[in-house]
């Protein structure tokens, strides 16, 4: 026994250092090659002394308070809304949710492009308007890129919505919600209220961490800000890409200090979230036992169902929309529909290369972050879990891409390794394992251990316990995971770029190259493609798993 | 096609500068060369990668477009790897540039080269030193950059539904309070916007020749007097108000496309009737231009100095500049870009190969485009862009 313990340690400490040395200290490193940048050091520049200068001229930035506060408000408040919205559809209908996997798969950009479609002055609603109002003109609103940034509010709360319920359900299938539900109905709470009384304090601790990334998401989105966001000035994210990509080569100082800025603005985000927790901690317990029944409730859980149906309603009129751009040949305002339909953009687009590089890129990132996750998980098993390690996993979805994407690109070049598959692997790596993560360890650790034990109690050694009883039990979440590293890796943007040298053509990448020009009709096609992928990886992780445990009944129950 | 190159194989011993150029194609032979250029634009991407099945097919250099959505994603790389110390094998070898970039890029001494002169083809370019082939944005070229396209500042309308366009740029301020929301430019952070802005400078600027010289503060500021008092009468009337601002000339042109504009903007008096053929402009589209001109350039191809593949990079950088590229570019049905060649350098067969391009309804001719005003140095664009971010970004 021991000597198994030590075995597991020994597993432990392997998987530790790989995280450590292959996805952490990356990442320090890149951010701290930024920070020297954000402090006057960049020798290609011939700048060999620590200065305060960069931070000088970022704050010298024409609108820079505005964009901070915009970052803030945009961020803050889509998280805050999407959860509210999580949360009371979950209270008032708990189900299945089958509908989930398309919206999940989705790439951000796509979704984007198709809202602004649907939401601009001559979108898809001012189209079907048109007759009504008499608009011969699109009218002059703004509608998207407005001033507060409500159209990036609304694509951020639309897309960040899914993952939050896809986390909330994965998290409430550990809690006996039924049982106390019940309880809190006998004693005259509503239902809504006996949700939000008894199972929300339970499942917080559960969806903590889903929420700041949510969170850090939101506050420093690019791509996304970039379609819906206001330009004059934009986010913070956006501003410190224009600055890292000014003609001027000297702004590279003061956009390494705003995206230094843009982590700390996550860290700060996250700290007041973190900070309302606890207030609400304290007030929560004295509402608590207060012990109102609350019958008011049901009007405003009504109303968070009635605004979840109607955000995937404007999902899918978007995902629809692109599809339609992606077979239209000419398509002006104010027709509802093409007035000249093709299949010309389809057989022209030069997609094909860009779909064989997504797909390995797919391939190789999942099965190595799947692997190493399983390792983590198997070795978590008879020690106590490390919560400083697990957050570690974490920190490349906490930190905002642009804070160490540049520096890690620096590093990455010193050691030679920059430009190829490898080094994209890796860097999609650092993003792909930490939703693996999320994915997985839950499943994981719910499984019943006395099956385990029992296995044990028969003889079968660790290894074998693993491959012929955990595997196959946890197929179904497995390949959930699969597919939502699959849609993680399928939809990174920043990392493919930086450390492809721009060589590694992936979908996502033509996609946002080809939206700096103005064919919405081939951008169509990309998006179009971007959203089948995952959605075939997760169509794939809910059919596998069915046929494979075709004849195990208990087993029969598919992922998502 | 394989007999003359043969005859000039025979010949290219006769100096020793055609003697280097066998070397450099044989050196290129073999290579890929990363073409890194904007790859917004679905025409100009296959025309490079046309390019790069000539180039294989004739030279046995490979051209891989590197798709970028600003030029200065290059200009970065190369920093970041200058940086990192990899002064050679870089991974960028040739470059779609000019203007404020390709200065950054020669102050910091990242380009290769002097390598124009030796390219057999640059004896169809017109190089004498205040030719627009020699100056960029002012700045002299010296052998450092290769012209390939040339760019010409123009508007774009629907004929449809505009029946007048302004004259000139004065006359934006009337037009925009005739048709209010209906004008809009793109952000000046992108070339696009600030190319409007220093259209009407040049033409609004007491003295226009301090535009040539480095900018200085006090130059600065009384040449930019009646552009400001131009611009906040005219932003008033501008699409939302002017409170936002497309991304890009591209977007516009979207915009336009949809109806939500009137007017669009475009650096290639090309793109629209290539967008009409595309179908991403209504067939009624059409172009003008300010009657005192429009600010022209030309666009340049560079090799970062640590290129893994310069050799490759100067032959495609060769192949541009034949003068039957230069035709196949110039073609609308292709990707109808003017020629960088100077006309008189051709032979006949040369000249004809012009002469015998197709024509289309929205291809304005190049008399038409009225003269080319020249670029203001770099500084000033700078400058420019800055002061509208501090008088108008709130």
């Amino acid at each position: 026994m021991g000597q198994a313990l030590h075995q597991v340690s020994r597993l432990r400490g392997a998987v530790l250092a790989v995280v450590l040395l292959g996805l952490i200290a990356p990442i320090l490193v890149g951010l701290a090659e930024t920070a020297r940048a954000a402090f006057g050091v960049l020798p290609a520049l011939g700048l060999n002394a620590w200065s305060l200068k960069p931070w000088r001229m970022l704050f010298a930035q024409p609108g820079f308070g505005s964009s901070l506060r915009l970052s803030v408000v945009t961020g803050l408040g889509s998280t805050l809304i999407a959860l509210a919205l999580a949360v009371g559809f979950c209270a008032a209908a708990p189900g299945r949710m089958r509908w989930l996997p398309p919206f999940l798969a989705v790439p951000h950009a796509a979704m984007a492009v198709g809202l602004a479609f649907v939401l601009a002055p001559s979108g898809w609603i001012a189209r079907a308007l048109a007759p009504v109002m008499g608009w011969v003109q699109p009218p002059d609103i703004a509608s998207v890129h407005d001033a507060w940034g409500l159209a990036l509010m609304l694509g951020l709360v639309v897309k960040e919505l899914p993952f939050l319920l896809l986390v909330m359900a994965s998290g409430l299938s550990q809690l006996p919600v039924a049982r106390q539900i019940a309880v809190g109905r006998a004693m005259g709470y509503g239902p809504g209220v006996a949700w939000i009384k008894l199972i929300l304090p339970q499942l917080w601790p559960l969806i903590r961490l889903p929420v700041w990334v949510v969170l850090a998401y939101g506050v420093s989105v690019v791509d996304m800000a970039i379609i819906l966001g206001p330009s004059n000035p934009p986010t913070l994210a956006v501003a410190v890409l224009r600055w890292f990509s000014a003609a001027d080569v000297a702004m590279i100082l003061p956009a390494s200090a705003g995206a230094l800025l843009q982590a700390g603005l996550v860290v700060g985000c996250i700290a007041v979230l973190w900070g309302a927790e606890g207030v609400l901690r304290v007030v929560g317990r004295w509402w608590l036992r207060r012990g109102g029944r609350g019958m008011s409730w049901a009007p405003g859980l009504q109303l968070a169902r009635v605004g979840v149906w109607g955000l995937i309603g404007l999902a899918a009129v978007a995902l629809l929309s692109l599809m339609v751009w992606s077979l239209a040949w000419r398509w002006s305002y104010p027709m509802i529909w093409p007035e000249a339909w093709s299949g010309g953009i389809w057989m022209r687009a030069d997609w094909g290369k860009a779909l064989i590089n997504t797909l390995v890129l797919a391939g190789v990132t999942v099965v190595l972050s799947l692997l190493l996750a399983v390792f983590w998980l198997e070795a978590e098993e008879n020690l106590t879990r490390a919560a400083w390690a697990e957050a570690l996993i974490y920190l490349p979805l906490l930190i905002p891409q642009i804070g160490f994407l540049y520096g890690l690109n620096v590093v990455f070049l010193r050691a030679g390794i920059s430009g190829g598959y490898g080094a994209v692997v890796w860097a999609q790596a650092l993003f792909v394992f930490p939703y693996v993560m999320i994915a997985l360890s839950e499943p994981w650790r719910a499984l019943d251990a006395r099956l385990l034990r029992l296995a044990a109690a028969l003889g079968a050694g660790r290894w074998r316990r693993l491959i012929a009883l955990r595997l196959p039990m946890l197929l179904g979440p497995i390949l959930t995971a699969a597919a939502i590293g699959v849609a993680v890796s399928v939809a990174q943007y920043l990392p493919t770029l930086f450390l492809g040298a721009g060589r590694i053509a992936t979908l996502t990448t033509e996609a946002v190259t080809l939206s700096s020009g103005s064919d919405r009709r081939v951008t169509g096609v990309y998006a179009s493609l971007q959203a089948a992928l995952p959605f075939a990886a997760y169509g794939l992780a809910a059919l596998v798993p069915a046929w494979w445990h075709r004849n195990r009944r208990d087993l029969r129950r598919g992922g998502v | 096609m394989k007999l003359p190159l043969v005859a000039a194989l025979g010949l290219l011993f006769a100096t020793p500068a055609l003697a280097d150029w066998a070397q450099t194609l044989a050196e290129a032979k073999g290579q890929t060369v990363y073409f890194n250029a904007w790859g917004g634009d679905a025409r100009t991407n296959a025309f490079i990668a046309w390019v790069g099945a000539q180039t294989e097919a004739q030279y046995g250099v490979k051209v891989e477009q590197v798709k970028l959505t600003d030029t200065a994603e290059a200009v970065t790389r190369v920093i970041s790897e200058k940086a990192a110390g990899q002064d050679t094998g870089g991974s960028v070898d040739l470059i779609w540039i000019n203007g404020p970039n390709f200065l950054a890029m020669k102050d910091q001494g990242l380009l290769h080269g002097p390598f124009v002169a030796d390219l057999p083809n640059a004896q169809y370019l017109d190089l004498a030193t205040s030719s627009a082939a020699s100056v960029d944005f002012t700045v002299p070229v010296e052998g450092m950059e290769s012209p390939w396209r040339l760019a010409k500042f123009v508007f774009s309308y629907d004929s449809a539904k505009v029946a007048e366009v302004p004259g000139d740029m004065a006359g934006f301020v009337d037009w925009a309070a005739a048709h209010q929301g209906r004008m809009t430019h793109p952000d000046p952070s992108n070339f696009m916007g600030a190319t409007f802005l220093k259209q009407a400078l040049i033409e609004l600027a007491p003295d226009p020749a301090v535009l040539q010289q480095p900018v200085t503060d006090a130059a600065f500021a009384t040449a930019t007097v009646p552009l400001w008092a131009w611009y906040d009468a005219l932003r008033p009337n501008l699409w939302q108000g002017g409170a936002t601002f497309p991304a890009s000339g591209e977007v516009q042109s979207q915009m336009l496309n949809d109806g939500e504009v009137d007017i669009s903007m475009s650096f290639d008096p090309a793109s629209t009737a290539a967008a009409i053929a595309e179908g991403t402009l209504p067939a009624t589209a059409r172009v003008f231009v300010p009657k005192a001109g429009s600010i022209g350039n030309i666009s340049f191809v560079a090799i970062p100095y640590n290129a893994a593949h310069a050799a490759g990079a100067e032959v495609v950088a060769n192949f541009l500049l034949e003068p039957a590229t230069q035709a196949h570019m110039q073609d609308i049905t292709v990707l109808g870009s003017f020629a960088v060649l100077d006309p008189a350098r051709l032979d006949d067969a040369g000249k004809a190969r012009f002469a015998a391009l197709p024509k289309a309804d929205a291809l304005p001719a190049l008399e038409d485009l009225g003269p080319v005003l020249l670029e203001p140095h770099a500084s000033w664009m700078t400058r420019l862009v800055a002061e509208w971010a501090k008088r108008y970004t709130k």
